[in-house]
Parts: structure tokens; sequence; C-alpha cells
């Protein structure tokens, strides 16, 4: 038990550590790198790690650290519109079959387990296929599948929630549902779309590199993480290090993001990490 | 239990047109005139027009909806705008690859999972614990198509130990090529299918073994366990017996979830792994912006997603009957 709990908070601690390094490198792109993600310097083509290029070139010079501290922010910027849009629409969703139940609850749940039925990439390039490339387009193919899980999450609170004494409280006065729902459930919901968004950043930033990385992401010269991992494969042989370090860092800042999700879950619902951590016979 | 199945059975009918439905959406999507955009801006006006017919663009949406009902249940998916071929029978050709690969996926996941989880709650606290939980967190955060790579890098490239790219033999040929004295057919068509399996089950295993450690470690604290420790009972009799069957219970639900997901990641493995299934049809499908093909290929993930969620709910209807009593 201590030591799960130790790893626990050593979860949550690391994983704050990284993800606040990944948002201060995008936000500080261009006071961190002196040089532009398309510079070339062709004297120093798959040059390594080195003290001028941190992280090495591809095979124009282009610095290798420069396009992934500016490819942070284009993963970020997607994975924030996505999470907040699948976290509004699946909280509205979950909050309304919840409180509501019958017939709205039954209608809004299949829909949900419809979208939840088709796997998410397939579904996310299909529609990417369709609207074209661009941060929104991504960003829709990755909210039409993201928001199930809220919807889900959302409604099993609040089917607790509108049973609690202080809700029947405000119904008997005659309060609006729309205020019940706003006033008295949603705050009390808030902590597991806390967690939820922030396990969403991950499963965000993994889906847009992976468009990305099969060509449906924005496209050149957009320096998306995906891209410049698989640009990195068509040297995989020669200098393997461009993809190893492009597919590193997606590893690492979606690895933050859960962390930070998981460490989160414990400090707002200690009853998972009773439940995780168990008790040691 | 007949009743189960037939309520289940029944679910399934407005969840397969829900899913139609979806699918049928995709071509309402696409902004302005589907047929020029499907064909590109050199595309002829003869072309554009032969496509707008081909795709019933000229009636409502509700009527051409009905009419894709109609065609799918006579098992008509369409033809493919640039291959001239019957979606079905392009798709029917390679679902056997993708099935066979996330089906082998499915049981090294489980086997990995599984016991790694099994291990990490009898051993709660111990560096066994802490390496499982280490193992789970990086398979959840890594990227399956960079697992691919490193994989193919060390096993193929650096080792030359595996085969880098594409298929062997089909298993149920191969297995047939085994029993009648040619053993290395399925030793060669194992070798192709290992580096993409294990990539494409890395995630699945990493979120079982939590399951698992998290169901064992709620059921070793159960009276029954306690009970069957007092009689007597040795240690590993009553993990495996007792505990480990109990705990099972959570998994089988996942399972078919994480099927889907293999399903899905199949689309990324297939890709890098030059695996000659479905997923690699769908990068085809998209990049050609061939929608007969994609819707196919859409609705078949989905239908196939939905399928194996029935039977893992029947099943666990078999093993726990609260849930068909329920």
């Amino acid at each position: 038990m201590r030591l799960s709990r130790r790893f626990r908070n050593i979860s949550l601690i690391l994983g704050m550590s990284i993800v606040l390094a990944i948002v201060i490198c995008a936000v500080f792109a261009p006071y961190l790198s002196a040089h532009g993600i398309e510079q070339m310097d062709m004297r120093n083509r798959f040059s390594g790690p080195t003290l001028t290029h941190w992280l090495g070139t591809d095979n124009f010079g282009r610095d290798l650290w420069a396009r992934l501290i500016y490819g942070a922010r284009v993963s970020l910027t997607i994975a924030c519109i996505s999470v907040t849009a699948s976290a509004l629409i699946g909280t509205t969703v979950g909050l309304a079959a919840g409180y509501f139940g019958g017939w709205t609850d039954l209608i809004l749940m299949r829909i949900t387990d419809i979208f939840l039925g088709f796997p998410a990439i397939v579904l996310a390039l299909a529609i990417v296929a369709v609207l074209g490339p661009g941060i929104v387009n991504v960003a829709i193919a990755i909210i039409v599948v993201a928001w199930t899980e809220y919807a889900r999450v959302v409604r099993a609170t609040t089917l607790v929630l509108r049973e609690q004494n202080y809700v029947q409280a405000a119904r008997a006065l005659g309060a609006h549902p729309v205020r019940i729902l706003v006033k008295e459930i949603l705050p009390n919901a808030i902590g597991p779309i806390i967690v939820l968004a922030s396990l969403g950043f991950g499963t965000a930033i993994i889906s847009e590199s992976a468009l990305s990385f099969l060509g449906f992401g924005l496209p050149p010269p957009a320096p998306t993480w995906g891209w410049t991992l698989a640009y990195g494969t068509r040297f995989m042989r020669d200098e393997p290090w461009l993809a190893i370090i492009a597919g590193a860092t997606i590893m690492v800042t979606v690895l933050g993001f859960n962390l930070l999700g998981d460490g989160l879950r414990d400090v707002l619902d200690p009853r998972h990490l009773s439940r995780s951590a168990g008790k040691k016979k | 239990m007949l009743a189960y199945i037939v309520r289940r059975l029944l679910l399934l009918i407005p969840m397969a047109a829900g899913m139609v439905v979806v699918t049928f959406g995709l071509l309402l999507l696409i902004p302005g005139d589907p047929a020029s955009v499907l064909l590109g801006q050199e595309a002829s006006v003869e072309a554009i027009n032969n496509l707008r017919n081909a795709l019933g663009l000229n009636d409502p949406w509700y009527v051409r909806l009905g009419a894709y009902f109609a065609r799918l249940l006579q098992g008509d998916m369409g033809r493919s705008i640039f291959q001239n071929q019957a979606v079905s029978e392009i798709i029917a050709g390679r679902l056997g690859a993708t099935i066979e690969l996330a089906v082998v996926a499915l049981i090294l996941a489980c086997l990995v999972g599984i016991s790694l989880g099994v291990l990490a709650a009898t051993r709660q606290g111990s560096i066994v614990d802490t390496v499982s939980m280490i193992f789970a967190q990086l398979g959840v955060s890594m990227p399956v198509y960079w697992l691919g790579l490193l994989l193919m890098l060390l096993f193929a490239v650096t080792l030359g130990w595996l085969p880098a790219i594409g298929r062997g033999t089909p298993f149920p040929e191969a297995l047939w090529a085994a029993l009648t004295g040619r053993p290395q057919v399925l030793v060669d068509s194992f070798a192709h299918i290992l580096l993409p399996a294990v990539a494409l089950a890395a995630n699945s295993a990493a979120i079982i073994s939590r399951l698992v450690r998290t169901a064992m470690l709620e059921v070793l604290r159960e009276d029954f366990v306690r009970t069957a420790y007092a009689k007597g009972l040795r240690r590993q009799r009553v993990i495996l017996r007792h505990a480990f069957r109990n705990a099972l219970l959570p998994v089988l639900s996942v399972v078919g979830l994480r099927f889907g997901a293999l399903l899905g990641g199949a689309v990324l493995t297939e890709t890098i792994f030059a695996w000659p299934g479905l997923g690699q049809l769908t990068i085809t499908a998209i990049s050609q912006r061939d929608l007969p093909l994609i819707q196919g290929i859409v609705l078949t993930f989905a239908i196939i997603f939905a399928l194996v969620n029935l039977v893992v709910d029947l099943l666990y209807a078999v093993v726990d009957p609260r849930i068909r009593l329920g």
C-alpha cells in the first residue's frame, strides 16, 4: 500500500513536470531554438546531437530540436481543441442522459454506443479523408470518437448524484433542470471529467501523430511529430536516431499526461486508490 | 439464457442500423459536390456525372440512405471507384490477414497481460510489482507505430533474426503444411507475424496487466480467499484456483473492447510491416478517396467489433449468472 501510494505520488509529480516542460517548450519555442523549422544547414546534414544542433539534423540539415518544440505547438493545440470540445459534448450528453433518464437516456446512450463501436483511428481516418487535412478537421476526427468516454462516465456519476438530498431539495424548490444540472450536479461531477481530460490529452496526441504519421494530418511544412517521425523512417537504416527521438518525444509527452491523469484520479477519487492498491496480506 | 441471447441479438439490430447511418453520413460530410471532390480537379465532366449517378447523388439524402440500407441487406456494399470491383469482394480478400494478426496479438496481449498482472498482485510492493507498473505505463503511452519501427530496427535490420515486412503463408494453410510434413512453412508464417503482433499487442497487454492486478488485489481481500487460507490450502492453489478465476471476470469484458482497439491498431501496424490486410487497404482507399470502399471498410470494422462484443457478453453471461438473471 505504501509503495503503491508513493508510486502514485511520484506519478503525479513526474506527470506534472513532463507536461509543464512540454508546455514551456511549446510556448517559448522561438526563444529555445536558434534555428527555424525550415532553416537548412547543408554542412551539417545528419549531424547527430551536437552543441549547435542538440538533437541532430535531417538530410537537409534541418534542426530536429526546433522541429520538435514547434511541433509541440501543433500537437498541444489540436489536443486542446479536441479535449475541450469532447468534454463539452460528452458532459452535456452524459448530464442529460443521467438526469432525465427514460427515453432520453436510452436514445443518447445508444447513440454513444454506436460511436464507441467504431475503431477510433479508422473513423478518424475516414473523416479526415472526406473533410481534408487541417487543424480543425483533425480535431473533429478525434472529437467524433473521444466524446463518448465523457458521456458514459458523466452519466454514471449523474445517476448517483441526482438521488442526493441536495439535488432532491433543489428539485422540490422548483429549480429548473438546467440550473440543477449546472449548479448542483456538474460541480460534483467535475473530478472524473478532469481526470478524463488529462488522459484524453495523451490519447489526442497519439491520434493526431498517428494521422500525421500516415500522411493524413497537417500537411508539410507543419512540423507535426507524426510527420517528423514518418520522415525519419526514410533514414531508419543509417540514421535511426531521427525516428527514435521523434517517437520518444511523443511517448514521453503521452506518458506525462497519463501519469498526470492517474495521479489526479487518486487525488480526486481516493476510492480508486484503495481499489487499485488493495491491502497487502 | 435463451432470453438473454435473444435480447442481446435484438439490441444489435438498432446498433448496426446506427452504424450504417454513421457510415452513410461520411458522404454527407464532404463539402461541396462529393463527386467533384472525390475525383479531383482534373476529372472530366463525364466522369463526374458517372460518379454522381453511381453514388445516387441526384436523389435526396433519405432516398439514398434507404437505397444504401436495401443494398447492404443484400450484401452489396457498392463498387470501388478506383479498383472497379465489388467492395465486399475486395474486403473479403483482405479480411483474413487482419483477423489473423488481431487474434494472434490478442492471444499475446492476454498471455503477457494476465501473467504480469497476477505476478504484480501476488508480489504487491515488490520490485516485480514496480517493474510491471512501469511496463504498463510505458505500454499505454507508446505509439504502436513507433514500437513497430523499433522492433523492426532491432530484430530485422540489426540482428536479422526476423523478416521485416510481409506476410508468410496464411496460418490455416501453414498449419496444414506443417501437419503434412513441411513444418518450415509454419515457422516462416510465425516468423512473419511475430513482430507486427508484438507491436500491436503491447498496448493491450499493458492495459490488461493493470486491470488484472487491480482485480486480483480486490479478490485477494475477499472472505472466501481468507477461508481458503484458513483451510490450510497452499498459496499457489489459493491464487490460481480461487482468486485468479474470479479476477478473470472483469478481464473478459475488456477483451472485447481490446479487440476493437487491435483492429484500429492494425491500420498502423499493417502499414509499417506491409501486412496485406484490411488496415493497409484502408490507407490505400483513403489516399484515393475511394468513398464506397472507405464506407465498406469502416462498416466492416464496426460490425466485427459489435459481433466480438456480443460473443464476449454472451460468454460473460455464461460465466457469471448474475448478468443474465439481473
